[in-house]
């Protein structure tokens, strides 16, 4: 057993698959990240902190003529989610019911992939993680309302990128409002706006949960470097007469190593300049 | 039935670890099908069948394409490398020695990625490339 104890669940293996399809389901939709920056590995359970090649002096020795200096590195976060499903849901799913009741599951997993996605496009302080728009050095391209200008805007958050010697191709995320509207317009001549944009960026457009408006990035790898310890998994923590209680968890890293490679494009430029620190 | 996909006592495997062996093995059985195809279509004379050969050898492309890219949806190292030889211009070997830079760029043998899945987790792994 490891340390997820899902052996100690009280849970059929039909069970498990159901449970595992329908997280699955939701991830892959929701896990924007992903879709766009590198990812390694997973390295394990075991795996504490990202080697990021650095070291910061130690300020005394411990012998006078030596002077040292400590490795930095990257503690790995561990985003926990717990959900809770009825017992009696579990059973109907051995006995075959296609449509249990999983929206607690459902949920949780679109929890821990918004705290993925925000902690690589937004950053997140507390775990030491930086994210892509707070690295970039780019001034924020804001997103107007009317979207017929959006072309201008994406065309010139490439060029941004060409300018800093960033090739392509580019990917493009966007939060959910602005993505549903980018897919909703076509352009004069019925163009839709969405396979044009698609055109100026030769990559794709994600659905990304927690982004403001977009963010212009490149795909050509070795900018945005994901790490990751254990891969998410669904764990078990307890469980009564009623109800079976579990988690989602995950454990990863994520630098910046080109912070020129991407351009923020919010909603409005006044919030973005708020967030930038 | 048959187990002769399995390496190692299939009762000790993971269920993840079973199904990339089952689609390692479904895999190996495309390839070969499209060989059997590419031979039986270089001797067949008759049209009519040679067309439905073909037909069922483009069904094989299929088949190999999908197993090739869930195998490389479930191992990040393996998709590294492949990024970097699949689909590339130029000497098919010079990438693949530039491909080389995926192993160098690895922290050591025991820092290695696991096969995806077989950390108990969902196997999820990079989604890079997925378009939406």
């Amino acid at each position: 057993m490891n340390h997820l104890l899902r052996e100690l669940a009280p849970i059929t293996d039909a069970g498990w698959e159901e449970l595992e399809d329908e997280a699955r389901r939701q991830l892959v939709a929701s896990l924007a990240a992903r879709k766009l920056v590198d990812f390694s590995g997973p390295r394990g359970w075991q795996h504490s902190a990202t080697n990021l090649g650095r070291t910061e002096t130690v300020e005394t020795s411990v012998v006078e003529g030596v002077a040292p200096v400590r490795r930095r590195v990257l503690p790995l976060v561990e985003p926990r989610v717990p959900f809770t499903l009825a017992r009696s849901e579990l059973d109907d799913v051995a006995r075959g019911a296609e449509d249990a009741d999983l929206d607690d599951l459902a949920q949780a997993a679109r929890r821990i992939a918004l705290a993925e996605n925000v902690a690589v496009f937004n950053g997140w302080d507390a775990a030491g993680i930086t994210g892509i728009t707070e690295a970039s050095p780019h001034a924020p391209i804001g997103l107007t309302d009317d979207l017929t200008a959006c072309p201008r805007h994406i065309a010139r958050a490439v060029e941004v990128l060409l300018s800093s010697g960033v090739g392509g191709p580019y990917g493009l995320a966007l939060g959910p409002e602005v993505y549903k509207s980018v897919v909703e317009t076509t352009e004069h001549g019925g163009y839709p706006l969405f396979d044009h944009l698609r055109k100026i960026l030769d990559g794709p457009l994600v659905w990304a949960p927690g982004v403001d408006g977009g963010i212009v990035l490149s795909l050509r790898g070795g900018d945005f470097l994901f790490e990751c310890g254990q891969d998410i998994a669904i764990g078990y923590d307890n469980h009564d007469a009623e109800n079976v209680e579990l988690y989602f968890v995950e454990s990863f890293s994520f630098r910046v190593a080109t912070p020129e490679a991407a351009v923020a494009l919010p909603t409005t430029a006044a919030k973005a300049s708020r967030k930038r620190r | 039935m048959p187990t002769e996909q399995y390496h190692e006592p299939p009762g000790e495997l993971p269920d993840d670890v079973r199904t990339f062996a089952r689609m390692c093995t479904s895999l190996i059985e495309e390839a070969e099908a499209i060989g059997w195809y590419a031979q039986r279509l270089a001797l067949e004379g008759d049209s009519e069948a040679a067309a439905i050969m073909r037909d069922a050898q483009d069904e094989e492309f299929k088949h190999f394409s999908m197993d090739l890219e869930f195998l490389l949806r479930r191992t990040p190292l393996w998709r590294a490398v492949a990024e970097r030889v699949l689909f590339q211009s130029g000497d098919i070997t010079e990438n693949a020695d530039a491909a080389e830079e995926v192993f160098e760029d690895a922290p050591g043998d025991d820092d290695a990625p696991l096969i995806p899945g077989s950390d108990g987790s969902l196997g999820i792994g990079s989604l890079k490339g997925m378009q939406r």
